[in-house]
């Protein structure tokens, strides 16, 4: 029953959507106000009922319903609790169930919360996110029915694929949904404001607080991402340039564009078209993305072959939204009152320095990602872009963006001189070059990119806070505390991939029980190997013994797991942390003689990078709380005012 | 601003539609010929993709005895249509190594345990690297590898039952 429940609550969800979209429309269409006053309940309702449909899916993977297709081919009945949840997720259906579902909510907490919007551009704000969400139930109640019942019932599941069977992933893909999805409101309201023409600094207040929550959790899903990647997959990278990666960061370079002009448009009056444009291209990001990864159009063309029916559902939604917002921009943009006007060197400036980088690499990603499909329309050919094209070609625009971000915050608005900008920045060009000269001098070992990058970020972590200079730090706004957080994020994590780049030492050994192998500073012991059981693997584990320099002894176990319901092994990599780096081994196969292959690996500083993400991340919310708290602070302010009059 | 600037966006897009649209409408079916043909086989070393099978690298295929080398995946329908096929060649002595394209164990297990295991070994190819290498470009697809580890002939698409003699020909002459 509950499968049917939650099937019966995504039909009512979607009619609900439906009723938002045409409550909207209708009213809009004829004027009738009266017809606004429900749409907040029924986006409010369609929120609840998604929810609740979301949840009965999950549910049916903790009570293990193996009549459910779903289930039985992604879960087996011997597995932790959190992965039978995280089960509901790791899958096609129900991750396209969550994006739905993470949608309504989005668009009920729009009719809860979003009170500075003004009446018409949030009725069709609303009625453009209802418009979106129809498309999408439609795809999931056709196309794939994530409640569908299996008969006959089998006995016990298929099993998650073990890679996956892991705590980083099992919220590795809700926080990136909610940073995805949370893309769609700025969607909205830039398609509500085209529609309705509104426009202006009132319009970028009401949406950043939502554009800085999508964005904080899209950082942090990168942020989580890239270290699943790095411990689970066992080849000690951070990022491979892979198609499914570009999918998350595409979005958020457009959201990290986008949450920089909509400062502009809310201080300044500048930037209107082409902050519309940056919040209609950041969801259309988000939704190509999730199509790309989910059709599998680019891992595997031939792929596609098999279902054909949910890639071409999937592309005609994306025809429709995308290619309807961007035909209502040129529509309608060109009678959008341009904004205010603005000097080359001043904060706007600035900030449409950054907006252009951010939006090449953006282009340059886009193309690299979607290269091999098009050469392979064109011509037959098979290529693959990697990370020498990715790294080449984003590297030195990222660190020009960089460099440009040490200065903008230092620039006044509207006009400034660059002579004054030069002073205010000049400790921070000479850390910059005194840091260049002393690693040109010290190292051998780095490459121009990283080495510039190390020499800028030296720079950047002192410029970052020289916006609080001569500052009362304590009625200094939060929100400025949140930019400068956010931006000394960037550096710490700039530090973090220039070191790993450029320092990291690695050993690749066959060695027998007793062996001691010696890596930088580290002495490493490899003690014993040793079969361990888990609750639904077995496995093979060395016990290793590491020791640096004249440190206490840390005993550490990397393992190679065989999964039970998959037959698949899995690499699990054992990380010891130091202050200064990361000490990353391996376990790999054993020749047969009694030697068993180590990886070893000590990155120097390789943490920073995720500590830089989650700084990034906590500077983006604080922002966000400084930003609504500002605004309920003039709220009651403005009431108080007129209560006196 | 100029109006037409406006309209740039809406066309990048129409651009990107018309390449998905021709990746998704295309016929499958462009039989594209290995560059590899007569030379050695590159060298590679992939994990045993399943268990019961083990890894599979290229002094594996060097054996002295003419073999195939098939690439296949559970995702592919083609593959379910060659598998009788393979497994008649497999009963007419012929030594047959997997390597399993973008596929997880599980998914090629269940296939192998539906339609058959006819490898001797199997490796697993997560990123088609050694696929492209090998200069196939899908799946199924398969090599008749000499004494040498040297590539003789590539069959692309699934194998037929009227095809099954003249591979048994090819890897006769091949010995």
């Amino acid at each position: 029953m509950i499968a049917e429940a939650g099937l019966i609550a995504l039909w009512l969800a979607a009619s609900m959507a439906f009723l938002q979209f045409a409550l909207s429309a209708i009213g809009l269409v004829k004027g009738q106000d009266e017809l606004f006053k429900a749409i907040r309940p029924v986006a409010i309702a369609q929120g609840v009922l998604v929810a609740i449909s979301f949840l009965l899916l999950v549910w049916l993977f903790v009570r293990s319903d193996m009549s459910v297709k779903l289930v039985v081919a992604n879960s087996v009945a011997i597995k932790p609790l959190i992965y039978k949840i995280s089960g509901a997720w790791g899958n096609h259906e129900g991750s396209m169930l969550l994006w739905i579902a993470i949608m309504g909510v989005a668009g009920a907490c729009i009719g809860i919360f979003e009170r500075n919007l003004k009446q018409k551009t949030l009725v069709t704000t609303l009625g453009a996110q209802a418009f979106i969400s129809i498309g999408f139930y439609a795809y999931l109640l056709i196309a794939s029915n994530p409640f569908e019942r299996i008969f006959p019932v089998p006995a016990d599941g298929q099993g998650l694929n073990p890679l996956l069977q892991d705590i980083g992933l099992a919220l590795h893909p809700p926080t990136l949904y909610i940073g995805y999805v949370g893309l769609s409101i700025a969607f909205s309201f830039a398609v509500g404001a085209m529609i309705t023409r509104d426009v202006g600094p009132e319009f970028a207040k009401a949406m950043r607080p939502w554009v800085l929550g999508a964005w904080v959790f899209l950082t942090l899903g990168i942020t989580a991402g890239s270290y699943w990647a790095y411990y689970e997959l066992g080849w000690g990278g951070w990022w491979f340039w892979d198609p499914v990666e570009n999918a998350s960061l595409m979005p958020w370079l457009a959201a990290t564009a986008l949450l920089h002009s909509v400062t502009v448009l809310a201080t300044r009056d500048g930037l209107r078209a082409w902050t519309l444009m940056l919040a209609v291209v950041a969801f259309s990001m988000s939704m190509i993305g999730t199509f790309l990864v989910r059709s599998g159009v680019l891992t595997s063309v031939h792929a596609f072959a098999v279902d054909p029916e949910r890639g071409s559902f999937i592309l005609a939604l994306l025809a429709i939204y995308i290619g309807g917002a961007m035909a209502l921009f040129a529509l309608r943009v060109g009678s959008v009152k341009e904004g205010s006007q603005f000097e080359p060197v001043s904060r706007e400036g600035a900030l449409v320095a950054n907006n252009l980088l951010l939006s090449a690499i953006l282009g340059i990603v886009f193309i690299g990602t979607l290269y091999p499909l098009f050469v392979e329309g064109m011509s037959d050919e098979m290529i693959s872009v990697g990370p020498p094209y990715f790294n080449l070609a984003t590297g030195p625009i990222a660190l020009i963006l960089v460099a440009i971000m040490a200065a903008g915050p230092l620039l006044r608005w509207r006009r400034d001189s660059a002579k004054a900008l030069l002073n205010r920045i000049s400790i921070p060009v000479f850390l910059t070059a005194a840091a260049l000269f002393a690693l040109v001098l010290f190292t051998t070992s780095m490459s121009v990119l990283p080495l510039v990058g190390m020499a800028l970020a030296a720079g950047i972590a002192v410029a970052s806070f020289a916006p609080l200079w001569k500052r009362n730090l304590r009625r200094t706004p939060m929100h400025t505390y949140g930019m400068i957080i956010a931006h000394f994020g960037i550096a710490v994590a700039l530090v973090g991939m220039a070191s790993e780049t450029s320092f990291t030492e690695e050993r690749l050994v066959a060695a027998t029980p007793g062996d001691e192998i010696l890596v930088n500073k580290w002495k490493i012991k490899f003690e014993a190997i040793e079969p361990v059981a888990g609750p639904n693997w077995t496995a093979l584990e060395a016990r290793v013994t590491a020791q640096y320099a004249d440190e206490t002894i840390h005993e550490i176990a990397p393992q190679n797991r065989m999964f039970a319901s998959a037959q698949m092994q899995t690499s699990e990599a054992a990380l010891l942390t130091r202050w200064n780096g990361q000490l990353y081994v391996v376990l790999g196969d054993s020749d047969e003689q009694g030697r068993w292959q180590l990886r070893i690996w000590w990155k120097p500083f390789v943490t920073l990078i995720w500590y830089g993400g989650v700084l990034i991340a906590l500077g983006g919310l604080l922002a966000m709380i400084g930003r609504l708290r500002r605004a309920s602070h003039q709220k009651k302010q403005r009431a108080y005012a007129e209560a006196m009059i | 601003m100029n109006r037409w600037l406006l309209w740039v966006p809406l066309v990048l897009f129409g651009i990107f539609f018309a390449v998905v649209a021709a990746g998704l409408i295309r016929p499958k079916d462009n039989i594209i010929e290995s560059k590899m043909i007569g030379k050695p086989i590159p060298e590679f070393v992939l994990p045993a993709a399943i268990e019961q099978r083990p890894a599979l690298s290229q002094a594996d295929l060097a054996t002295g005895k003419p073999q195939l080398l098939n690439i296949f995946a559970s995702w592919c329908v083609p593959c379910i249509a060659e598998a009788p096929q393979l497994l008649e060649l497999e009963r007419a002595g012929v030594q047959i190594n997997g390597i399993a394209s973008r596929d997880t164990p599980q998914d090629i297990a269940n296939f192998l345990n539906r339609w058959g295991n006819p490898y001797v070994r199997i490796g697993t190819d997560m990123r088609s690297i050694v696929q492209l290498e090998l200069g196939s470009s899908g799946v199924p697809e398969t090599f008749v590898i000499d004494g040498n580890g040297k590539i003789v002939h590539q069959h692309v698409g699934d194998i037929r039952k009227e095809d099954v003699p003249a591979l048994l020909e090819i890897l006769e002459s091949a010995g």
